[in-house]
């Protein structure tokens, strides 16, 4: 039976695991390649790394962070962030990650989507959007950069189609209004993409209990949940969400 | 024993290393088939476009050195790429495949509520019992990544199926020809255990 997936993000700075809210007042909280372990010992199904290292000459440390991830955990694991070039990509699919994630620089070149995909695949490139409320945009959501801090004149479902076509084989959709607060996703916002996309879709922002993914992964047909704060924090195991979700009807991976 | 696994470069082997590692044994990667001859079990993975892959399989003499490999008895396993082109053909590029085992390649169709390419964790239902799933409950999943599936010609050589859209063979076992579409090398502990089974074989 095909499951919805759980999916950990880890924000790097610096080799670190970091955590903030609204992309402010970041907080070390811990070494990656171990958070990964025993995530992966708790059953996630997923892992994501963003790169949030702010000067070029430390981004080097992600690349040791990646090798040693895949050494020790056998689940798929993306890496995002800071990733400008075709050369950048290899770098990290060489060290062993099995997708990367494309969000600013897709925008200012979407070029790359092409090239990473025409290299590596489809399934290797995943489209990262940062999507903020704007009644102005045909589909209500502007497609906003920069770790949310620049927005665009992109319209995010007419973004997302356009990378499609150009190749990217799955979305991760962050909503910039909910991220960090634990509030719940946005379930509107997820359903508009999750209907009109053909590749899956995974939610990201708002996460804070077990029914708020419930909630996404049905209503809002999300394929994927992506979480951060309620498993860092430790307010909530991998195991104890599965069995709230799985206790809601929604089908995922129980035996690991 | 050693391990022989095909570099055809379509996509990275790093998750294959990392995982027989893991599972101490020894390996030798290799783009050249006469380095992998003296290898007792040849895993062949991939991920990627077939037609492409075809090319570079042929310009390096591969499709001679698995027919042989296999006329010798010995085991070879396929993976995701590797497990469709052991097939005649592929609706990928209508390239025309290795024709290790007879059947072909076709793509998923459209279907509401399903996104192409499948990519997740599902389960393989048995259809026969086989030394590749020894000790692996029924509801384990494994990961998938995959827009195509293969139509093995002959029914008795599927092991396990899968349900995604319709149902497709998601093992395929011939002779010593072992093959899967899901990443057993990402498949957490279980994909390990698979590995190991066809290593212990």
């Amino acid at each position: 039976m095909f499951r919805k997936r759980i999916v950990i993000c880890l924000d790097v700075r610096d080799g670190k695991t970091t955590k903030g809210v609204r992309f402010q007042g970041n907080k070390d909280i811990g070494d990656p390649v171990e958070m990964a372990a025993e995530y992966y010992r708790q059953g996630v199904d997923e892992l994501v790394f963003y790169d949030i290292t702010a000067s070029a000459e430390k981004r080097g440390i992600m690349i040791d962070v990646v090798k040693k991830v895949a050494e020790k955990i056998f689940i798929p694991f993306c890496v995002g962030g800071g990733l400008s070039s075709l050369d950048d990509i290899c770098r990290v699919i060489d060290a062993g990650a099995e997708k990367v994630s494309l969000n600013s620089q897709a925008v200012k070149n979407p070029k790359m989507i092409e090239e990473g995909a025409a290299r590596f695949g489809s399934q290797c490139i995943v489209l990262g959007v940062d999507a903020l409320k704007d009644p102005q945009m045909p589909s209500g959501y502007r497609v906003v950069i920069n770790g949310g801090r620049t927005p665009t004149g992109r319209d995010v479902l007419e973004w997302i189609g356009e990378a499609e076509r150009r190749g990217a084989g799955e979305v991760v959709l962050n909503s910039i209004d909910a991220d960090g607060t634990c509030d719940g996703y946005e379930i509107n916002l997820t359903r508009m993409v999750a209907d009109n996309a053909g590749i899956p879709v995974v939610a990201s922002g708002g996460a804070g209990e077990p029914e708020h993914l419930t909630k996404v992964l049905t209503e809002g047909r999300a394929d994927a949940a992506l979480i951060a704060s309620m498993v860092h924090y430790g307010t909530w195991t991998v195991p104890q969400i599965k069995t709230e979700l799985a206790a809601a009807g929604v089908s995922v991976r129980q035996r690991w | 024993m050693l391990v022989g696994v095909v570099d055809y470069k379509a996509g990275n082997l790093t998750s294959v290393r990392s995982a027989l590692s893991c599972l101490n044994v020894s390996f030798t990667v290799s783009d050249v088939p006469e380095e992998l001859r003296r290898c007792d079990k040849l895993i062949f993975p991939g991920v990627g476009e077939a037609g492409s892959a075809m090319d570079v399989l042929r310009k390096a003499g591969w499709p001679s050195f698995f027919s042989e490999w296999l006329k010798s008895g010995k085991d070879m396993l396929g993976i995701c790429l590797g497990h469709q082109i052991i097939f005649e053909k592929s609706e990928e590029s209508h390239a025309s495949c290795l024709g290790l085992i007879p059947g072909e390649v076709r793509r998923f169709p459209g279907s509401s509520g399903f996104k192409v390419p499948q990519i997740g964790w599902n389960t393989v239902e048995r259809k026969t019992a086989s030394p590749l799933f020894r000790g692996i409950p029924e509801d384990a999943d494994f990961y998938f990544v995959h827009s195509y599936y293969a139509v093995p010609a002959d029914e008795s050589s599927v092991i396990g199926t899968t349900d995604y859209i319709s149902r497709f063979a998601s093992a395929v076992w011939h002779d010593t020809l072992f093959s899967v579409q899901f990443h057993p090398e990402k498949s957490g502990r279980y994909g390990l255990q698979l590995l190991d089974n066809f290593l212990e074989m």
